[in-house]
């Protein structure tokens, strides 16, 4: 079946979901999954065979060097063990990152680092495997490693240009910067993050024949295929990847984990399924981390506060060999006007853990470090923070010359400061106190490029009525299900329970999977696709033009004629839509904006910060869903509060050990951390993204927030912290005198 | 050894290293409650044991002999789920939903536990009735972990659930 493929090479003036009759999409509806997932009957890749055997793997215990030899005596005389699998060759040495078609780097005899998964031990049972590979003896030749970033800082190195350049200026920053009335020149760290989604990354794999069929918990599946096949030295035919459910990724799940390769490996030789499910500290040392990074800000501004240069310069981290870079500056392209800027990365190779996506890469580190640098600014010029952004709103992309698709950023800060009452706010820091708890009020922009990429979808309509959507898309608690069955019903005449949506299976058409928010762009845009595609259809065989047709409730109504789909159709119509992004991708800088704000109180004693309140308004164009694009607002501000306050990957300077590789040790917020958010959405749309007219929601609320709460902090109680996250130590000696 | 789960009784005879947890999902086809941590850190695996919300990640099977025990398919199925359930639903409670059967069976535990006037860190006094507000709530339900960041959705579902049946 050919597909009907719509490119982005044009604005779309009018979308038709906003000439649905059916009236679902956008609704706040409840998710259609949610009744599974309640019930305990959402099956998560793990539970997708009880009658496996189990594989445990084996992580290096030095932070670089050689593995001299493996002793499996003790673990093979383990009662239940059944072998001890090595492959230096095949083995992956880390996960592959997002997107990319080759195997993620493989061979695991060299060690980079702490935890590089070596071996796999299957047994009959998961308690025997466990025991089997606590007693499984290696011998190593150790070598001196590279563990701290600014040990290391003289040695980096610039890596290629990834989503945003490595590398880019414009004008004389340095002279700008002489010149300027007003000048900020400040260094922030971010420490290490870990994406910890609540499912550790688990695979079951199977072979039928020369077929390999993996149960796995991955974001991407059709990139993620492509991987396996290349990294197994098989064809891409030959594998199949199943994920319905996916317990969370944030990033850590995008490309292939070394669970998986290993998983495959041994089943093939066994004949036998295999389920191998990392531990806790294994999805810490070897899945993905978000790179430490030292991050300089300089600003250079008039007395009216309009800035006449930026200046962004990132060092991250990365193993040897892997291009990743964090992509700290990527909004500090566009967000602010000023002719003069800099925006660098570079990159240390250490010997840590794989750093890679996580959640907003880029920006939600690098707004913690520009968005703080804009609070300084504006205290030191003594204006108002939201008025400073105001004063560097720039009308078109600063650097390249082009036109925003869309953009809401003041909007945005209006509609919050009067919802949160900004203008309560003391300018003074200090200067609100009630008890023992200094109380202050931050705010920050939010920013993220808005991106779509290729994906294909295959949408059928029965003569009930009735539509089924087909794609190998992922939800990992996006909503995927929900809003690509609104979009299908909406433009099908379907109400939300008569759409069916099957997801997560590489048999059905390729997607985008999720990740860099583009899930909802690309994949909706695809179902778009195909739906007018039968509504062409459906037109044609009522002799109507497809801009007169209305589908309502399963009925067809054109002209004067008003029908049942059941009589325009002898059986179902079935057809495959695809998107490609086109020319508006370089006609117009896209990205969603928004605004946060944050109440912090800090304990004049402790040097305790408890966030009271958080506002966060956001324009991404249309909200497909107002439930669960509000839920990924509230997630992704709370990866926010934990960026400023809690969380840290803390690493053994003597061998790179992440020496916090659990959740008790390693501070995701809890409930109790986290106040009753709140979300507001700007009305938009944004007619270049897709023929939706939406843009990327998934991590747009992680932009900014710390920023906001870090603001606060300072409003607070006059300290401005430049180390994340932001820690009662590291507040206590600058506090007042209580 | 034997015990009743979900008001069934069953009979296991598995290693004495098998814990609750993993006897439920590899051995019993129970699968609802999930491993995310195996170290007590996460809640993921909450299930109430005579009455009582634990960690059953924690606890050896082998330990539960003659008990009670109640995992989320015994609160209500996909169609017949309870009004927590249900709450969790429509307050959009949850996304990714995996640490969702712990928090439902970590709440329906603590509503219990606050009738029962049982204080928490947060509660003015140690003794009297517990009002389940939102402070109250998010305190007690601290030793769930949800990455997705549901709080605020969870906190709400559950004073809905609460209050309607105070």
């Amino acid at each position: 079946m050919s597909a009907h493929v719509i490119t982005m090479d044009a604005p779309v003036e009018t979308s038709l979901l906003d000439t649905g009759a059916q009236g679902i999409i956008g609704k706040p509806l409840d998710r259609i999954d949610g009744p599974l997932k309640v019930a305990g009957k959402a099956i998560y890749a793990a539970e997708q065979d009880a009658n496996t055997l189990h594989g445990v793997l084996v992580g290096a215990r030095i932070g670089k060097g050689r593995v001299a030899a493996i002793n499996e005596a003790a673990t093979l005389a383990t009662p239940g063990v059944i072998r001890v699998f090595t492959d230096f060759e095949t083995f992956a040495r880390n996960p592959q990152q997002g997107g990319e078609e080759e195997a993620p780097t493989q061979g695991v005899r060299e060690i980079a680092y702490v935890g590089q998964p070596l071996a796999l031990v299957v047994a009959e049972n998961l308690e025997a495997a466990r025991e089997g590979a606590e007693a499984l003896v290696i011998a190593y030749e150790e070598e001196a490693g590279a563990f701290e970033r600014e040990a290391h800082a003289a040695e980096c190195e610039t890596p290629p240009d990834a989503s945003t350049p490595a590398h880019s200026s414009q004008g004389d920053l340095d002279r700008a910067m002489a010149d300027a009335a007003v000048t900020i020149d400040v260094t922030y760290t971010t420490p290490s993050q870990s994406n910890a989604p609540m499912e550790p990354h688990a695979t079951i794999a199977r072979w039928d024949g020369d077929n390999l069929i993996l149960h796995t918990a991955n974001q991407m599946l059709a990139s993620c295929r492509k991987q396996m096949a290349d990294a197994l030295g098989i064809e891409e035919t030959n594998v199949r990847l199943i994920a319905p459910y996916v317990g969370g990724g944030f990033g850590s799940k995008l490309g292939i984990a070394p669970e998986a390769v290993a998983a495959a490996l041994a089943a093939r030789e066994l004949g036998r399924p295999i389920k191998a499910v990392m531990s806790r500290p294994q999805v810490f040392e070897a899945t993905v981390r978000r790179s430490d990074t030292r991050q300089r800000i300089r600003l250079a501004a008039g007395h009216d506060g309009r800035l006449t240069a930026i200046g962004h310069e990132t060092l991250a981290s990365n193993l040897d060999g892997e291009d990743f870079f964090e992509p700290a500056g990527i909004a500090t392209h566009f967000l602010y006007a000023g002719e003069n800027r800099s925006i660098t990365h570079d990159l240390v190779r250490l010997n840590l853990t794989l750093s890679g996506s996580m959640r907003c890469p880029g920006e939600a580190v690098g707004m913690l470090a520009l968005e703080c640098a804009m609070d300084e600014l504006a205290e030191a010029l003594g204006m108002d923070p939201i008025a400073l952004r105001k004063a560097n709103e720039p009308e078109r992309d600063p650097e390249q010359d082009i036109p925003f698709s869309s953009r809401n950023l003041i909007a945005c800060m209006d509609r919050g400061a009067k919802e949160f009452g900004w203008d309560r706010r003391d300018p003074t820091p200090g200067g609100r106190r009630e008890g023992e708890w200094l109380i202050g009020l931050g705010m920050a922009a939010a920013a993220r490029s808005n991106l779509m990429q290729r994906s294909a979808a295959r949408v059928t309509l029965r003569r009930d009525g009735a539509v089924i959507v087909e794609t190998d898309m992922t939800d990992i608690g996006t909503g995927s299900y929900t809003i690509l069955a609104q979009i299908a019903g909406e433009m099908l005449g379907a109400p939300i329970g008569r759409v069916q949506v099957s997801l997560g299976d590489t048999d059905l058409p390729p997607a985008a999977g999720s990740g860099g928010s583009w899930g909802a762009n690309s994949a909706g845009s695809a179902v778009y696709a195909a739906c007018e595609a039968i509504r062409a259809k459906l037109a044609g065989a009522m002799g109507a033009s497809p801009g007169d047709l209305t589908l309502k409730d399963g009925e067809a109504i054109a002209g004067n004629r008003h029908v049942r789909i059941a009589d325009l159709i002898d059986g179902d119509l079935t057809e495959e839509g695809a998107i490609r992004p086109g020319k508006t991708d370089e006609a117009f800088t896209q990205a969603a904006f928004g605004a946060h704000f944050a109440e912090v109180a800090v304990n004049a004693v402790t040097g305790e910060t408890r966030v009271r309140r958080m506002l966060g308004v956001f324009a991404a164009g249309r909200i497909l869903n107002e439930k669960t694009a509000r839920s990924q607002c509230l997630g992704g501000m709370t990866f926010g509060l934990g960026a400023a306050l809690t969380e840290e990957l803390v690493h053994d300077i003597r061998n790179g050990k992440c020496v916090n590789h659990d959740l008790a040790e390693y501070h995701v917020p809890a409930n109790a951390d986290v106040p009753q958010q709140e979300v507001i959405f700007i009305e938009e749309r944004d007619h270049a993204a897709n023929p939706m007219l939406t843009k990327g929601i998934g991590e747009l609320g992680i932009s900014g927030a710390g920023a906001a709460i870090a603001n606060a902090i300072h409003n607070a109680c006059g300290v401005r912290v430049r180390d994340y996250p932001l820690t009662l130590d590291k507040l206590l000696p600058g506090l007042p005198p209580v | 050894m034997q015990f009743t789960i979900n008001g069934q009784v069953h009979e296991a005879d598995v290693d004495i290293r098998t814990s609750l947890l993993d006897l439920a999902r590899e051995h019993l086809g129970l699968t609802g409650s999930k491993k995310g941590c195996d170290h007590g850190q996460c809640g993921a695996c909450t299930m109430i044991v005579n009455g009582r919300r634990i960690n059953s990640c924690l606890t050896l099977a082998v330990m539960h002999q003659d008990d009670d025990i109640v995992t989320i398919e015994g609160l209500g199925g996909p169609d017949a789920l309870n009004p927590l359930q249900r709450a969790f639903v429509t307050h959009d409670a949850f996304q990714c939903g995996y640490c969702t059967p712990g928090q439902i069976c970590s709440a329906t535990a603590m509503i219990e536990e606050a009738r029962m006037g049982w204080p928490s860190h947060v509660s003015e006094r140690l003794d009297g009735d517990v009002i389940l507000d939102n402070d109250e709530i998010s305190e007690r339900m601290s030793g769930n972990i949800c990455r997705c960041a549901a709080y605020p959705n969870i906190v709400d579902a559950i004073r809905e659930v609460a209050e309607a049946g105070a």
